[in-house]
């Protein structure tokens, strides 16, 4: 199995601050694999890192896609996506005045170009372009149950739709390496149950490779291969979920020193 | 588009366009429009243009800029000196392409720098470029300095009215329902998730910056070539003011509500023309009235078209994604 991506000494500070100081991670193509730690562990700044939210202060990132391997510290984040790095949010970001459809579209047509000339004038490049993404975006959405939802504004969707709608967004960008930031955050167990079914479900139909934030340890336990694990900023554990239940280090770092 | 929709959008938006185009037409040839009214209706012709093009920056794009007026002026002097020097229709279209492009230049030559940071810089940039045009202007000697070029051939009529200014509020749509608008409006809502799912941000920005540029210049062109006398002071900090009021009045985000607060305004404006003493005291009244009962402004980001004529005709219902 080949890795998919390789992040080496990886190292960010905020002023004073190490968020997150010489973490190595490496995940093989087609793997799930969790990252887990208590609150202000690190693990956002991690993906912020990946996807260029922030340029690393030292380390490395490569990330590799059809052989090529791709250097993706210091990239723009439009560059990380279009190199095919999608991502959800930890606090939901969608766009809330439009619609389900438009926030799929949006990022759906970064692959469907059409001049500016075309889309002035109407011509026939911009109607062919346009009916294809559309087609292409409520295809998505039918996946991802939302397809009913498709001319609501995003803001009126129920939560547990937000999250599903900020996955479909991410996968219509057509990812190889899909970042998960809480996706069960907030979410009732029989919403988590029919998440972590979802999951496992477009790993094999789109052929992913996933990295999983997430608090909700039955989900974490079940679903991931690997599992990292962050304590200020450091890699303190990793390995199957098995191990890393049972390493002292992990409980000591969720439970407190008296555990 | 398939052929009942256009139909439909011809029947519901086209009938009502030309009707109004020929009401005008008609008034003017049978007397019943002064020179006055037809004054009044250049000035919300060209408030129109400016108000949306400024809509498509600051409304939809998210883009704050205080210096419309500044983009205005280039279109102005731009067709004023070309059509001095030309004074045929061609010299006209051909001073209104290039004060357009000129002025689309100049924004993207301060977009570029401005628009790759997150934040309103772009204000600060805008309201210092504007003086800076303004001021350029004020002490060339080709365009006359301070007292303005005077003798401009008035090549605009009503209808060349019409076509610019329907035109233009079409083409600006037509950007708007595009990959390009889409991108630019992504930008508006949320610029990290917009970045995350790949839309180049900066593009989007410099690219809606420098079509509402454009939009601002043949604006101006329109000014010059009607009112036939232009100094630097008409395209003052004042003027672009003027525009943004009229944008945030009819809703940040909703063309038709830049069209109806222009045409509302130029209403305001007319009648209180009687009130000489009170009339700006009167005018800033109301607004702050308005905009204490309606602070999303008057359309919000809404748009209406003429459905609610189409709905006399349409037998399904309306089509996805038209109303926003």
């Amino acid at each position: 199995m080949s890795d998919i991506l390789r992040i080496e000494k990886l190292t960010r500070n905020f002023g004073g601050l190490a968020a997150v100081s010489n973490v190595d991670l490496r995940l093989g193509e087609g793997e799930l694999v969790g990252l887990i730690g208590p609150n202000g562990a690190g693990k956002t700044t991690v993906f912020n890192l990946l996807t260029g939210v922030y340029p690393p202060s030292s380390g490395t990132i490569a990330f590799t896609r059809d052989a090529q391997e791709l250097s993706l510290g210091g990239r723009k984040p439009n560059v990380v996506c279009r190199a095919g790095v999608g991502r959800t949010f930890q606090n939901i970001r969608l766009f809330k005045d439009l619609t389900v459809l438009e926030n799929v579209e949006i990022a759906l047509q970064q692959n469907h170009r059409y001049s500016l000339a075309a889309s002035f004038f109407r011509l026939p490049p911009f109607a062919r372009t346009e009916a294809a993404v559309r087609e292409e975006s409520m295809e998505l959405l039918a996946l991802m149950g939302l397809a009913e939802k498709a001319e609501e504004q995003a803001r009126n969707l129920p939560y547990g739709d937000q999250r599903h709608l900020e996955i479909a967004r991410a996968l219509a960008t057509r990812p190889t390496l899909l970042l998960l930031d809480e996706p069960a955050a907030g979410m009732n167990p029989a919403e988590t149950a029919e998440l972590t079914g979802l999951i496992s479900r477009l790993r094999t139909e789109f052929g992913l490779t996933i990295l999983l934030i997430e608090h909700d340890m039955s989900l974490v336990m079940k679903i991931c291969e690997r599992i990292y694990v962050l304590d200020h900023g450091v890699v303190i554990a990793s390995g199957t979920p098995a191990e890393v239940r049972a390493n002292p280090r992990v409980i000591e770092a969720y439970l407190g020193e008296e555990a | 588009m398939t052929g009942k929709p256009m139909v439909r959008t011809l029947l519901t938006q086209g009938v009502p366009l030309l009707a109004l185009y020929v009401v005008v037409l008609a008034g003017l040839n049978l007397g019943l429009i002064d020179d006055y009214l037809m004054a009044t209706i250049a000035t919300l012709c060209i408030n129109i243009v400016l108000a949306v093009s400024l809509n498509l920056i600051t409304g939809f794009t998210g883009q704050f800029s205080l210096g419309h007026a500044g983009f205005m002026a280039i279109g102005a002097y731009a067709t004023g000196l070309i059509t001095i020097a030309m004074p045929t229709v061609l010299g006209f279209i051909v001073g209104l392409l290039v004060g357009g492009l000129l002025s689309a230049l100049v924004g993207f030559l301060i977009g570029l720098p401005t628009l790759r940071l997150r934040g309103d810089y772009l204000a600060i940039a805008t309201l210092g470029l504007a003086e800076i045009i303004r001021i350029v202007l004020n002490n060339l000697e080709f365009t006359n300095g301070a007292a303005g070029l005077a003798g401009i051939p008035q090549l605009m009529d009503w209808n060349w009215f019409f076509i610019l200014t329907v035109g233009s509020v079409i083409l600006i749509r037509n950007f708007l329902r595009s990959r390009h608008g889409r991108d630019a409006i992504a930008v508006r809502e949320d610029e990290i998730a917009a970045e995350s799912i790949g839309v180049d941000t900066t593009r989007a920005k410099v690219l809606s910056f420098t079509v509402g540029a454009f939009f601002g210049g043949l604006a101006g062109g329109m000014y010059a070539s009607y009112f036939y006398f232009i100094k630097p002071d008409t395209f003052g900090f004042l003027k672009s003011i003027d525009i943004l009021v009229i944008v945030v009045l009819g809703g940040l985000g909703s063309l038709s509500g830049s069209v109806i607060a222009a045409i509302l305004l130029a209403i305001i404006s007319t009648v209180l023309q009687q009130f000489t003493e009170l009339r700006m005291i009167l005018y800033a009244l109301l607004l702050v009235i308005i905009m204490v009962f309606r602070p999303q402004g008057l359309m919000g980001s809404r748009e209406i078209s003429l459905k609610v004529f189409g709905s006399l005709f349409k037998r399904k219902p309306a089509e996805p994604g038209e109303a926003r």
